[in-house]
């Protein structure tokens, strides 16, 4: 089910701005491949590329290629809405629909196509929510609102609800920035069950949390300020942070980065 | 202004360099020199002046109101009629109740929705370019005075509503409520159409700013779900929008039923009741006191006076709504920021 | 499989294709086409009509084709995003058309003789005439206002920020709330009801005292913002230097703050001068010059306005000369906004 990422030439600007220049990688499906560099460097505007995000900031344009299994998602005639039902979001901070109950919140993604049973539904709902181990802390309560649990449920639950349509992959950015150390371990946990099914790109302020949560580790780094940022290395993640090929990546994380 | 007065005849003691925390302790506690005693009073003697201003008004329209309403000899909330010359005065708001309903509803029925289109269009479809300067007008026309809408309602709209009537008359006649005898279209829908126009600008303006408002992470929320825009719009933009919407649809009634002169350039009133809209006739609270008032007497003024009071309790009713529809709103996005 | 998942979707989007860059151009030519059509054959005479035929037509034309070939989401938020648009432009029709008669039918009599005369010698409804006692009148009533209602109205406000705390200030807010929603005549007949009482005639201070009603909640409203937008740190950076809390007040938050507070008082003004209700009822419409608006009936730009259309049983030049006052009054109005706008612009902090 989950799909392999091939990234070639792409390029991100922010109007005039050129945020990315001409990223080349490959993700590999059922894995954790974590983002880290320094803020600015362009991963997150890299990570909104990878499901068409991007375009729907103001000034947002991209060039390159991103395949998909071999599908150009940004081939001529690709709906972009299609294109994020197959890679789903999990955001900076937990963002539920507030005026909708937690069932509600799961269920949002299955509802806009229709066509499911009240049962059918609750099946998904609850096999979502335990996928993101939250259903024992909720099944109480489903019916009341999402905006009334903790930041870490919260998140869980966004990542219930984008689970709940079924993506090929799964990209986060920085899911655990806005959350305090037990639910982030609470989400690593949940990334490493997750990735047997998904394929999961993360990306993280967190040099620790992409060691121990990610398969392979992409570098990304500016060449200064103003310039755009760039794809520095992509490699295991155990080689990253051992033995990485490029000394600007040892200088990152060794801290003797700036 | 006076603010340049007070500030010469108060004649500030120096202001001795004293220690910053007494002389907070001293702020706090209100105000022990001079110059604060008296800023103060005057600050604090405007607010009272506002209070003291409505109660006035209430009071002061309630004692006139009373003098019309116990000579009255027909009741006032049921009466059709509004003879205050004759003897004895018969005369009640039963129609002009009815009429300030009706084409208050009918307004809103009209502008709402547009006006909640044309925010969404303002915010989410217009290109950049486009909505900003429109917003920019749509402002603008919110301060067109109602005088020269009633001016446009009755010499342009007025002529152009014959062919919309004669054409409800033909399909929806049946109803009764859009039936037409040809009269001049000079109705409670002309003016309802009319009151529409008016408020729209205004409903507009709130709304588009509380479509703004809305935090870019629900829509984003939506948008990753593979959400399509108006997916978008209906799963975060208008719930989050919605009490403010509202709200601002209170403001555009308000508007609405206390509206005197576009009422009074297009309706031709008479004092009954008619289930059609594009019938002429009826009135409402504001275009009758402005109709009635220069051929009236004093004991006709006051009896004005007192079909004003109750416009006065509807509109702060409504009022009322909105305010508590917004209170509710603050606490409900402070709880999500 | 995977592949055919997405290949299976492609058609669910006309992305690319020809169709959808000119498919709602068509449409609408289409739906034109088809109500012009039937206005024609069924014979209706209203271009209103033809209009909202052809939006109808768009509509359904829009989800029925859309529908079909790209299903049902999408056509929804087809549909959606035309309704939005029609409603856009069905608004667009009354609203330029307004502006545009305004303009178009004012400046047939509005010139210079126009604005330096009054209708003394001038029944109504015969030609010539003018509007200089209406714009006297105007002058005079809403600058009176704006003398008792905004220095009640911002003090009111500086009240509320910096001392308010307690219940009157609570009572004040709320009352402040409740009086933006006072209508115009309800204030009109306010004083009417005082003018009642102690037997007097109509005369100018009397509308004016009925206008700063109504500019006072909207003048305490747009202050409160302003002050409310002062940083603490800068009143307490005063405070600790000992400077008294009136000085802090009138040295550092009113001049940090002046610019909002006049556009806000601009923008009073501009309200209140055009309300013609209180005005009616209290000034009561004067054919001559009346400059003293402490004695005798008085005229002002919507009462002339209102009194030329209602009183001239038709007449074509009373018209003509209620559009010329239209266009003036809604210059006035136009240009203390822009110019408010402007004073917001320049004088903004930062």
């Amino acid at each position: 089910m989950a799909k392999r990422i091939d990234v070639s030439g792409l390029t991100a600007y922010y109007g005039a701005h050129k945020a990315i220049e001409d990223i080349s990688m490959t993700v590999e499906p059922r894995s954790v491949t974590a983002f880290i560099g320094p803020s600015g460097c362009g991963k997150s505007t890299f990570l909104r590329t990878l499901n068409r995000m991007h375009e729907v900031t103001p000034g947002g344009r991209v060039e390159g290629k991103v395949l998909l299994d071999s599908e150009d998602l940004y081939g001529a005639g690709v709906d972009p809405v299609a294109v994020r039902r197959e890679v789903g979001m999990v955001f900076q901070r937990p963002n539920p629909f507030p005026t909708m109950s937690i069932f509600d919140n799961v269920a949002a993604g299955l509802r806009l196509n229709g066509g499911y049973k009240k049962s059918e539904l609750a099946d998904v709902v609850e096999k979502s929510l335990r996928g993101a181990n939250l259903w024992n802390e909720v099944k109480d309560r489903l019916n009341k609102p999402g905006a009334g649990l903790s930041g870490g449920q919260q998140q869980r639950l966004c990542i219930a609800r984008a689970i709940a349509v079924e993506p090929k992959v799964l990209l986060m950015d920085e899911p655990c920035s806005a959350l305090d150390p037990i639910s982030t371990l609470a989400i690593e946990d949940l990334m490493g069950k997750l990735k047997e099914q998904f394929t999961i790109v993360i990306v993280t302020h967190n040099m620790q949390q992409a060691a121990r949560v990610s398969d392979r580790t992409a570098f990304f780094n500016l060449a200064g300020v103003g310039q755009p940022g760039r794809l520095i290395e992509l490699d295991d993640t155990e080689r990253i942070f051992s033995n990485p090929s490029v000394q600007a990546t040892e200088d990152y994380i060794s801290g003797r980065f700036g | 202004m006076d603010i340049s007065t007070h500030k010469t005849h108060t004649g500030a003691p120096a202001p001795t360099p004293r220690p910053a925390a007494s002389q907070r302790k001293h702020a706090a506690r209100g105000a022990t020199r001079l110059g604060d005693r008296v800023f103060l009073g005057l600050t604090r003697g405007s607010g009272i002046l506002l209070l003291a201003i409505m109660v006035a008004i209430a009071g002061f329209l309630a004692y006139r109101a009373s003098l019309a309403i116990s000579k009255d000899h027909g009741n006032f909330l049921t009466t059709f009629e509004w003879n205050t010359g004759q003897q004895p005065p018969v005369f009640g708001i039963a129609v002009l109740a009815f009429g300030t309903v009706v084409s208050s509803i009918v307004a809103m029925v009209i502008a709402v929705p547009v006006a909640v289109a044309i925010a969404l269009f303002l915010t989410h479809y217009a290109p950049r370019r486009l909505s900003g300067p429109i917003s920019y007008v749509i402002d603008l026309l919110a301060a067109v005075p109602s005088i020269v809408y009633g001016l446009w309602g009755a010499l342009i709209l007025v002529p152009h509503m014959n062919g919309l009537f004669g054409w409800l008359n033909d399909y929806f006649g049946w109803t009764g409520v859009l039936s037409w005898e040809g009269g001049p279209p000079r109705s409670m829908l002309t003016v309802g159409i009319l009151l529409a126009v008016m408020i729209l600008p205004i409903i507009t303006n709130v709304s588009r700013e509380v479509f703004r408002q809305v935090p870019r992470m629900h829509e984003e929320a939506a948008l990753a779900l593979g959400a399509t825009r108006w997916e978008v719009i209906r799963m975060s933009v208008l719930p989050f929008g919605r009490s403010g919407v509202i709200s601002a649809s209170m403001l555009g009634l308000g508007r609405a039923l206390g509206e005197t002169m576009a009422v009074a350039t297009v309706l031709s009133p008479n004092f009954l009741i008619k289930a059609s809209l594009l019938d002429p006739g009826g009135g409402t609270f504001a275009q009758n006191i402005a109709s009635k008032f220069s051929e009236a007497s004093e004991f006709g003024r006051d009896a004005l006076i007192a079909s004003g009071l109750v416009l006065f309790v509807i509109t702060l009713l409504v009022n009322g709504a909105a305010r508590m529809i917004i209170a509710r709103r603050k606490e409900y996005s402070g709880a999500n920021a | 499989m995977s592949t055919a998942a997405i290949a299976e979707k492609r058609p669910s989007s006309l992305r690319g294709a020809s169709l959808p860059k000119w498919s709602p151009y068509a449409i609408a030519l289409g739906s034109l086409a088809l109500a012009v059509l039937i206005g024609t054959l069924g014979g209706l005479h209203s271009r209103v009509q033809w209009g909202l035929i052809a939006a109808l037509l768009f509509i359904l034309g829009t989800y029925g084709v859309s529908a079909r070939v790209e299903g049902r989401r999408q056509a929804k938020d087809r549909v959606a995003t035309s309704l939005v648009w029609v409603a856009f432009l069905l608004a667009v029709v009354p609203l330029v058309s307004l502006v545009w008669t305004t303009v178009q039918r004012g400046v047939k009599v509005l010139d210079v003789y126009f604005l330096t005369h009054s209708m003394g010698v001038v029944a109504d409804t015969e030609p010539g005439g003018g509007i200089y006692h209406a714009i006297i009148g105007s002058l005079e009533q809403v600058g009176l206002a704006t003398l008792i209602g905004a220095p009640i109205g911002v003090l009111t406000a500086i009240y509320l920020v910096e001392y308010g705390r307690g219940r009157l200030a609570q009572a004040v807010t709320f009352f402040v709330d409740v009086m933006t929603g006072i209508p115009s005549i309800v204030a009109g007949l306010f004083i009417l009801s005082l003018m009642l009482i102690f037997k007097m005639q109509p005369f100018g201070f009397a509308g004016s005292l009925a206008l700063a009603i109504l500019m006072m909640p909207v003048v305490v409203r747009s202050t409160e913002e302003m002050l409310k937008l002062v940083p603490n740190e800068l009143r307490e950076a005063s405070l600790a230097l000992g400077v008294p809390k009136w000085r802090t007040i009138l040295k550092v938050v009113l001049p940090t703050s002046i610019g909002g507070i006049t556009t806000g008082i601009v923008l009073s003004i501009a309200r209140i001068a055009g309300e013609t209700a209180p005005v009616l009822l209290l000034v009561f419409g004067n054919p001559f010059i009346n400059t003293n608006p402490f004695e005798g009936a008085q005229s002002s730009l919507p009462l002339y306005i209102y009194q030329q259309y209602a009183n001239s049983v038709g007449s074509g030049a009373a018209y003509d000369r209620a559009w010329a006052a239209s266009l003036t009054l809604i210059a006035f109005v136009m240009i203390l906004n822009l110019g408010a706008r402007g004073i917001a612009r320049w004088k903004a902090p930062r």
